[in-house]
């Protein structure tokens, strides 16, 4: 099936078997392996992407299913020379180990942070009507569908926290 | 995954139509349950009618007060929005106690209703399962029962519903709309959408084939204090061993029963003046334990009595 999706910025054309996931089809045919494939079931966040600025997973997502989508993964978010601030805050506050679940970590609080921004509320948002505190137990959280092996957890929040301050 | 074809459905009328002519047809919105089921070939679809973009994700002010969220919200949706957070808390916080952030922003409305159930051996495929294949057997009987339900099992199937959404919108009274390939559409009360297992656990709803949920519609908020909790194993991004939903003077279950489960005698008692703990009792007087899982029963008993206390003193 031929599916148009924009991936960070970049409007591509591919011809895809239905059954082939955001994930793969981002892996297998563009090559951006930036997004990592860990559990393949929507458990651990590996494969978190952003799809019209909202992060899903996207192995528990098909590639035909986003025709007319922009999709930004880690490799739109920054470059080598010019880290985006939450590339920058994981490096400053050493959060992570393998870096493994890293590309996902970081499409994940991206999402996370415009989601606390608009006051979305969690399950840790004392009353649901009010507005949510930025505070560490909020992004515990909201950051709980991205597992991380190493248990960099205490520097993941550390760093998110960091690069919210920098882009407030 | 099993191979398929796929359309997308250019609106309701076109979905049921599909629906009903296409053998081996299922309707995909979020995908975030059904794509995992069909990487492990549980779910077999011929033919997917992806209905994510079809405009019934409104959430519009219903003229009795009430409020009608479209199937195709997502859950993120829902819980962010005003109307619910204000006047539904209980919505609210049922939505952001289920799932990761990056599911509840795909997962739909309509497809947090008809989500599967996450036994252990619904998933395991070396396993019998009734639900997964009529007649094979159930090993959850006399296998890693602790998940296991409690009110309303049968000798075929002891799975409970995952949802946590469902069990708030239970306690809301909430009602499901219809379409059916007739074009027929209907409105009844979503108590009476999901079936309890007796020995047909694989028919898991009062759906006809091939009909779409369009909508779930909350009546008027109810007077009193409103509550979500919910026991798990971790403190976040695990299903409910027991969940409890109050909403005025209503109670509903969740991990409890293969459906979310409404605690009419719970309700009764507290009418009459008992406490929260005897109602709780009334409700749990025909709770049966599969072996593992007799925690439970103490569990929702203690859960239930504390949220109906703390709701009390709730909006």
């Amino acid at each position: 099936m031929k599916t148009t999706i924009t991936v960070n910025g970049e409007a591509r054309t591919l011809d895809l078997d239905p059954r082939t996931t955001l994930l793969d089809a981002l892996r297998e045919h563009l090559r951006l392996t930036g997004t990592k494939k860990g559990c393949d079931h929507g458990q651990c966040g590996a494969c978190t992407v952003l799809v019209n600025g909202v992060r899903i997973n996207s192995c528990l997502s098909l590639a035909v299913m986003h025709d007319g989508d922009e999709v930004t993964t880690v490799e739109g978010l920054g470059t080598p020379e010019r880290l985006h601030p939450l590339q920058q805050a994981f490096l400053t506050e050493d959060a992570f180990q393998c870096g493994y679940c890293t590309p996902g970590q970081l499409c994940s609080a991206v999402g996370m942070l415009s989601e606390l921004e608009a006051g979305l509320p969690s399950h840790v948002t004392p009353d649901v009507a009010a507005r949510p505190e930025p505070s560490d137990e909020e992004i515990r959280e909201r950051m709980s569908g991205n597992i991380c092996r190493c248990s960099a957890y205490p520097q993941i929040v550390a760093a998110i926290r960091r690069a919210r301050e920098v882009m407030a | 995954m099993r191979p398929f074809t796929y359309e997308r459905a250019s609106d309701p009328q076109a979905a049921v139509k599909a629906a009903a002519e296409t053998p081996g047809a299922k309707f995909i919105a979020g995908g975030t349950n059904l794509l995992d089921l069909m990487k492990l070939e549980i779910e077999r679809p011929a033919h997917l009618i992806d209905v994510g973009r079809l405009p019934l994700a409104g959430i519009e002010d219903a003229p009795d007060g009430g409020l009608r969220i479209g199937a195709m919200a997502s859950n993120s949706k829902v819980a962010a929005d005003r109307r619910v957070r204000e006047r539904y808390p209980v919505l609210a916080q049922a939505i952001v106690s289920g799932a990761s952030g990056q599911l509840r922003n795909k997962a739909s409305t309509g497809g947090n209703l008809l989500q599967r159930t996450r036994c252990p051996y619904f998933y395991d495929t070396t396993k019998p399962c009734n639900k997964r294949e009529p007649g094979a057997g159930c090993a959850a009987l006399e296998g890693l029962n602790r998940e296991a339900a409690i009110l309303g099992t049968s000798f075929a199937c002891i799975a409970v519903h995952p949802s946590d959404m469902a069990v708030a919108m239970v306690a809301l009274d909430a009602e499901v709309e219809t379409l059916a390939p007739s074009g027929q559409a209907r409105r009844f009360p979503l108590m009476e959408l999901h079936r309890l297992p007796g020995e047909t656990p694989h028919i898991e709803t009062h759906l006809t084939p091939g009909e779409l949920i369009t909508a779930v519609v909350l009546p008027p908020p109810p007077e009193g204090g409103q509550l979500y909790r919910k026991a798990r194993d971790r403190a976040s991004y695990a299903t409910a061993l027991s969940s409890v939903a109050v909403a005025g003077g209503r109670i509903a279950l969740g991990g409890v029963a293969h459906k979310p489960w409404r605690a009419v005698n719970a309700e009764a008692a507290l009418a009459q003046g008992a406490s929260p703990q005897e109602a709780m009792q009334a409700e749990l007087a025909d709770a049966v334990s599969a072996g593992e899982n007799e925690f439970k029963i103490t569990l929702t008993a203690r859960l239930g009595a504390a949220t109906i206390e703390q709701a009390g003193g709730r909006r």
